[in-house]
C-alpha cells in the first residue's frame, strides 16, 4: 500500500469555451484513475488532442481537477493551494514537452541545473557540487555547466532536463514526450538514461508518449487514451502481445516498422476524431470502430476489469480478431 | 531517364568560423514514377540538399561543386533566378513539415488554392473547380464547402492532406517532401503514406521523401538514400538497404530503432560518440570516429563501392557485410 507513489481516482478536467453569455465547458480529462508505484513506470499513449497533457498537468497541479482525487504519497493533493503545494513540488517533478524550449535561453546550464534549489531555498546545500554531481549523473561533462541551451543538441537539452528533474530527489517524475523530435540513435540515450535513473533512485515515472515503439521498451504498465478517457489500461506487454480494446488494435497496428517486408494487417479507422464539443453519443469511439454495433451508437459501455486489465468496450477483441467485412 | 539526377554534388556555406563543407560528393537519381526516400539524422544535410535543389540555399551557401540535372537537360545549380521561379511550384512542387506554416492563416483555403494556379491559364470557376477535385482526392469531406473554410478551421491531418492537394495541383514531375509526416500522429501518420502512394500512381510523378522515421521509409519508399554528416554513406532499393546494409552507419542507425527490437529490452542499443564538427571535415571516412569497424584504411576517403544493382555504400569493408548480430 504505501508502495504507491501517486493515485488518481476518476479525475476531470474542465476548460471552459465559448464566447461570455454562452460560455460552456468542455472535458479535456474526463474521469481518469490509476495509481504508480515506486519504481514502476506508467505509459500514456494516444494521438494529440486525447489530453494527455492535460491530465499530466493536473496531476502535479499545474492545471486545476475539476473533479476526483489526486493522493501523493497518502496526503490528498486535489485542492491544495499553491502555498501549500510547493513544497511538494520537490517530490514530484516534471519534463516538459519541447526539450530546448523548455530550458531559459538567457540561462548558462549550470544556472539551470541549480534553478530548482534557488526556488526551494536550498541554496545552503553547495551547489557548485550539485551540480557537478546532476551533470554527471546525466552523463554531460562539466564544460556544459558554461553553455547556453542554444549550444546544445536536443539530446544534450533533454538530458539537461533531467538532471533538472532530478536536482531535488523526487519520487515521481512526470516525462512529458521525453524523446518526441529526438534523432533514433538519441531516442535510446535518453530513454536508457530515464530507466536507469528510475532503478538506481526508485522512481515512480509518468511517461506521456504517442510513440508506441518507446513504450513497449520502457514502460512496465500502460494506459490508451482517447477523448480524455483511458480507453484500456494494463500490462504493457500483455497490452502489445494482445490489444483487446479496437482503438489500441488499431494504434498498435498503425505502427509503421523499420522492415520493408513486414506483412501489414493494418485497421485502418476511417473518420476524423470527433470533437471534444460534440462527444459521441453511446461508446465515444464508435464514429471510427471498424467493429461497430447498433448497441454502441447508443449505451456507453461498462468498464470492466479482468486480469489486470481494464477495459472500456462492449465487445473485447479476441487475441489477433480482425475487423469484420464490411458491405457498403 | 531519372526525373532527377544529383552527381557529385558539394555544397559550402561560409560563416564568420570558416567555410562549412555541408554536402560532399553527393550523388543519386529518382528514376521516373518512383518514390525515393532519404533517410538521417538532424544535420545529416537533408534540408541542405532540398534547398540545394530547389535553388533555395542561404546566401551565404553555394554550390561549389557537381550537378543537378531535372528531366535529364535542365542542370538546376545553372538555372537563373527566374528560370527556377518557373520550374518550382509547376514541375517541382514541395510538401513541408509542418502543414499550417505551409498554409497562410488570412486566405481561405479556396483562395489559395486558386492562386496557386495562377500559370494554368484556366479561367477562375474552372480553377476552383479543380481545387474542390483536388480536396476531393485528399479526403477532405465536403470539399465544396471547405473552400471557404480558413486553415485554422481543419486538424493537423487535414491541413497536410489540403498542403498535398495544393503540391499536387499543377501535376508536377516531381514531388520533394519534407517530413511531412512527422507532426502527424501513428493513425494518420498511415492515412497520409497511403494517400501519397495512391497520388504518386494516380499523377505518375516522382516523389523524393525526406523523413527520420526508418518504419515510414520502409514502408513507402522504393529507393532509399541514407545521409550521414552531408555524405550519402549508402543507397540503394528499400530491400536491399534495409535487408542488407553494408554501412555500419546504416547498421547501427537500423539496431537503434526501438521498432526494430522486437524483444522487449531495457537496454537500448546507442550510436556513442556525435556528429563531427563539420567545418573542420575529418579527413578520410566520416563515420570512423563512431565506427566499430574501423581500421588503418579509413583514413583515406573510401569509395563508392557497388555491391548490388544499385547498391552502393562508401566504405571500404561495404563487400564484407558483418555477421548478423556481431554488436549490441
Amino acid at each position: 500500500m504505501s508502495d504507491v507513489v501517486v493515485k488518481v481516482e476518476d479525475v476531470e478536467v474542465a476548460f471552459s469555451v465559448g464566447r461570455i453569455g454562452r460560455r460552456s465547458s468542455i472535458l479535456g480529462v474526463a474521469g481518469v484513475s490509476f495509481e504508480v508505484r515506486r519504481g514502476e513506470t506508467f505509459a500514456i499513449v494516444g494521438e494529440s488532442g486525447s489530453g494527455k497533457t492535460t491530465l499530466a498537468r493536473a496531476i502535479n497541479r499545474l492545471r486545476p481537477v475539476s473533479r476526483g482525487a489526486i493522493t501523493f504519497e497518502g496526503r490528498r493533493i486535489e485542492s491544495l493551494d499553491r502555498q501549500a503545494m510547493k513544497p511538494l513540488r520537490r517530490r514530484m517533478s516534471m519534463m516538459f514537452q519541447d526539450p530546448v524550449g523548455s530550458l531559459s535561453p538567457r540561462m548558462t546550464v549550470g544556472d539551470l541545473v541549480a534553478e530548482p534549489y534557488r526556488i526551494h531555498g536550498l541554496e545552503r546545500r553547495n551547489i557548485q557540487e550539485e551540480t557537478a554531481r546532476l551533470l554527471s549523473l546525466v552523463g554531460l561533462s562539466q564544460d556544459f555547466a558554461h553553455r547556453y541551451p542554444h549550444q546544445l543538441s536536443g539530446g544534450q537539452a533533454r538530458r539537461v532536463g533531467v538532471a533538472r528533474a532530478i536536482a531535488l530527489d523526487p519520487v515521481l517524475v512526470i516525462a512529458d514526450e521525453p524523446t518526441a523530435g529526438l534523432d533514433v540513435s538519441v531516442q535510446g540515450e535518453v530513454l536508457n538514461l530515464l530507466n536507469d535513473l528510475r532503478e538506481r533512485l526508485g522512481l515512480a515515472m509518468v511517461i506521456i508518449t504517442h510513440n508506441l515503439h518507446v513504450v513497449r521498451h520502457v514502460a512496465d504498465r500502460m494506459a490508451v487514451m482517447y477523448l480524455g478517457r483511458f480507453v484500456e489500461t494494463g500490462e504493457t506487454e500483455a497490452i502489445f502481445d494482445a490489444p483487446a480494446h479496437p482503438y489500441t488494435a488499431a494504434l498498435l497496428s498503425a505502427n509503421p516498422e523499420p522492415d520493408p517486408d513486414t506483412a501489414r494487417d493494418r485497421i485502418s479507422l476511417p473518420a476524423e476524431v470527433p470533437s471534444l464539443l460534440a462527444r459521441p453519443e453511446g461508446c465515444e469511439f464508435h464514429t471510427r470502430c471498424p467493429w461497430v454495433r447498433d448497441i454502441c451508437k447508443t449505451t456507453p459501455p461498462p468498464c470492466s476489469s479482468v486480469e489486470h486489465r481494464v477495459l472500456t468496450c462492449h465487445f473485447p477483441l479476441a487475441r489477433g480478431e480482425r475487423p469484420p467485412e464490411r458491405t457498403g | 531517364m531519372p526525373v532527377l539526377s544529383v552527381t557529385g554534388l558539394n555544397v559550402r556555406f561560409s560563416t564568420e568560423d570558416g567555410s562549412v563543407h555541408a554536402l560532399k560528393d553527393v550523388s543519386f537519381d529518382v528514376p521516373e514514377r518512383r518514390i525515393v526516400g532519404v533517410v538521417g539524422e538532424s544535420g545529416c544535410g537533408k534540408s541542405t540538399l532540398i534547398n540545394a535543389i530547389l535553388g533555395l540555399l542561404a546566401k551565404n551557401g553555394e554550390v561549389s561543386k557537381g550537378s543537378i540535372l531535372f528531366q535529364g537537360d535542365r542542370d538546376l545549380t545553372k538555372l537563373g533566378a527566374t528560370e527556377m521561379r518557373a520550374l518550382r511550384g509547376e514541375e517541382i512542387a514541395t510538401v513541408f513539415q509542418d502543414p499550417m506554416g505551409a498554409l497562410n492563416p488570412v486566405f481561405s483555403v479556396g483562395q489559395q488554392m486558386v492562386n496557386v494556379q495562377y500559370r494554368s491559364g484556366l479561367s477562375k470557376a474552372e480553377k476552383r473547380k479543380r481545387a474542390s477535385e483536388m480536396l476531393k482526392q485528399v479526403r477532405i469531406p465536403d470539399a465544396e464547402a471547405a473552400l471557404s473554410r480558413y486553415p485554422y478551421e481543419f486538424s493537423g491531418g487535414m491541413t497536410q492532406r489540403i498542403a498535398i492537394a495544393m503540391a499536387l495541383m499543377m501535376e508536377p514531375a516531381l514531388l520533394i517532401a519534407d517530413e511531412p509526416t512527422t507532426a502527424l500522429d501513428a493513425t494518420l501518420e498511415v492515412a497520409t503514406i497511403e494517400l501519397l502512394q495512391e497520388l504518386q500512381v494516380k499523377i505518375g510523378c516522382s516523389v523524393l521523401f525526406i523523413s527520420h522515421h526508418l518504419g515510414v521509409v520502409a514502408e513507402l519508399c522504393e529507393d532509399v538514400v541514407v545521409m550521414y554528416a552531408g555524405e550519402v554513406v549508402e543507397r540503394g532499393t528499400v530491400r536491399q538497404v534495409f535487408n542488407d546494409p553494408r554501412h555500419p552507419y546504416t547498421v547501427r542507425l537500423l539496431e537503434c530503432d526501438p521498432a526494430r527490437q522486437k524483444k522487449r529490452m531495457r537496454h537500448l542499443p546507442t550510436i556513442p560518440g556525435e556528429i563531427p564538427d563539420l567545418r573542420a571535415r575529418p579527413e578520410g571516412c566520416i563515420f570512423a570516429p563512431r565506427c566499430h569497424r574501423r581500421f588503418g584504411a579509413c583514413a583515406n576517403t573510401p569509395p563508392d563501392m557497388e555491391t548490388g544493382t544499385g547498391h552502393v555504400a562508401r566504405c571500404f569493408l561495404a563487400d564484407q557485410p558483418e555477421p548478423v548480430g556481431a554488436q549490441g
